[in-house]
């Protein structure tokens, strides 16, 4: 379904952090990326869903190249949750921004009617996280990169935030690409993990899926 | 070394029309902190954790209500004394790298610590030149300012001030949020080797996995209150030997373990 094609992508001191890259996500699938630091990992994460153009090389979902504007069929979950809202906007306007969620996701979120009327600086990282999350869910989106979405989040609401959000995956059959240092999370969603190092993709060593 | 009894925190909000009310955001918390022992407290975001370190270095604005006693070597530890012995006895390693001066190179800032805790000028320069080495930062980095360093850096240079003010317990607030791996077992291996040296370490963090490695004892918040203090060596198999219902659900919803609740935990609507 996402096909991305030998992309490469340089930055301005000639290094090259994505070279030849290719990569695909099949409907319904959980693939794990796995790296160091300063590997790519979220370089390659905004290529594929558009908030970069790559400087060679092609990315298509369905056959079709990502759209110029309008709704973005791959959506980037970013780390940091407080950077990717505007804290202007409402809670209520945040989560409606592409879709209204019906009440029953909302309540599989964990997100409460009380905070939507107050402004994300009012919630915590965990709380936006999931308005977040949701957020991106909007029908016509078939992909998301999920960039380390959970690590700042304690056992408890980290579990709860990957039921939900499996929940409705597995029901649209939607590919998820997570992006993440925690390789005891990565064994626990992903059958198939790849490890970015040194501008290269390939598979990691790992022992045996498990499913929970 | 550090005894906390009863700590009853509340802090005002603003209701409609402006009226005062006080909200209860830590109730009646008690710990112990010993020499040569981390302490971990653990609990999701809003359990109390930092407050719980600001109420202990008096750095909470007024105004507020609190109760309870805190002890510090077998003295009472008054509002006075709190101020009296911030950056000598106790030291705070705050959660957030914007606690670094911007304008100020990392050498230059850590030696204000030292001078702080009582060294003359030069000793204090030659003392935050060596605590850098010995949290592996070189030469450059000691000449950089905060924002030319990694979040891993920035964090050491933090751990480094703590380091020189001779403090006999140090409040390390989510030391490891946002580093890599490698980072992370750097500044929680930092950690773990102060508490060698006899000091007592109070590691808040919501991320039980990697604290239990280095912590001794471990303190679980939730909703301002203390659920349990369990050794680290509870957190082990199924967590059975856990007392309370949220201690196991906490456990076994690692990646490592379960990786789901338990039916007594969702029983108990834990989650």
């Amino acid at each position: 379904m996402l096909n991305a094609y030998r992309l490469h992508h340089a930055f301005a001191d000639q290094t090259a952090v994505l070279d030849n890259v290719s990569l695909s996500l099949e409907a319904g699938e959980w693939l794990g990326l796995s790296g160091h630091s300063g590997a790519g990992k979220s370089t390659l994460g905004q290529l594929l869903a558009g908030h970069l153009a790559p400087q060679a090389g092609t990315i298509e979902v369905d056959g079709e190249a990502l759209p110029r504007s309008g709704l973005q069929p791959v959506q980037w979950l970013p780390q940091a949750p407080e950077l990717s809202v505007n804290p202007r906007w409402r809670v209520k306007r945040i989560l409606e921004e592409a879709w209204t969620p019906p009440a029953e996701l909302r309540e599989a979120f964990g997100i409460e009617p009380g905070w939507l009327n107050r402004y994300p600086g009012a919630l915590s990282g965990g709380e936006l996280q999931r308005v977040c999350v949701l957020r991106a869910l909007a029908p016509g989106v078939r992909c998301l990169v999920a960039d380390e979405i959970s690590s700042m989040l304690d056992p408890l609401t980290q579990l709860a935030l990957w039921q939900a959000l499996r929940e409705v995956v597995d029901e649209r059959r939607l590919g998820v690409l997570v992006i993440s240092h925690d390789a005891a999370l990565l064994e626990r969603l992903c059958p198939r993990q790849l490890t970015l190092s040194e501008g290269r993709l390939s598979p990691s060593v790992r022992h045996g899926a498990q499913s929970a | 070394m550090l005894t906390i009894e009863h700590l009853t925190l509340q802090l005002p909000y603003y209701a409609p029309w402006w009226r005062r009310r006080w909200a209860e955001v830590l109730s009646d918390v008690s710990l112990e902190l010993h020499p040569g022992e981390v302490h971990a407290v653990v609990g999701a975001s809003g359990a109390g954790k930092s407050l719980l370190a600001h109420a202990l270095l008096g750095l909470l604005p007024e105004p507020k209500r609190q109760t309870g006693r805190l002890t510090f070597h077998r003295q009472v530890l008054t509002a006075a004394r709190q101020r009296q012995l911030r950056g000598r006895e106790l030291a705070l390693i705050p959660q957030s790298l914007d606690a670094l001066d911007p304008l100020v190179r990392s050498q230059r800032q850590v030696s204000w610590a030292a001078n702080r805790a009582g060294d003359a000028r030069a000793n204090a320069w030659q003392a935050a030149g060596q605590a850098l080495t010995h949290y592996q930062l070189d030469e450059r980095s000691k000449q950089a300012f905060p924002h030319e360093l990694s979040g891993g850096m920035a964090r050491r240079v933090l751990v480094a001030m703590a380091h020189v003010s001779h403090a006999q317990l140090i409040i390390a607030d989510e030391p490891s949020v946002g580093l890599d791996p490698q980072q992370r077992d750097r500044v929680l291996d930092a950690l773990a080797a102060l508490a060698r040296q006899g000091k007592a370490v109070l590691l808040i963090t919501h991320d039980l996995r990697h604290a239990l490695p280095i912590a001794q004892r471990v303190t679980l918040m939730r909703q301002g209150r203390c659920v349990e203090t369990a050794f680290a060596s509870a957190f082990q198999g199924d967590g059975d030997t856990l007392a309370t219902d949220y201690a196991q659900a906490l456990w076994q919803a690692l990646p490592d373990n379960h990786f789901g609740v338990t039916p007594t935990a969702q029983a108990q609507n834990v989650a």
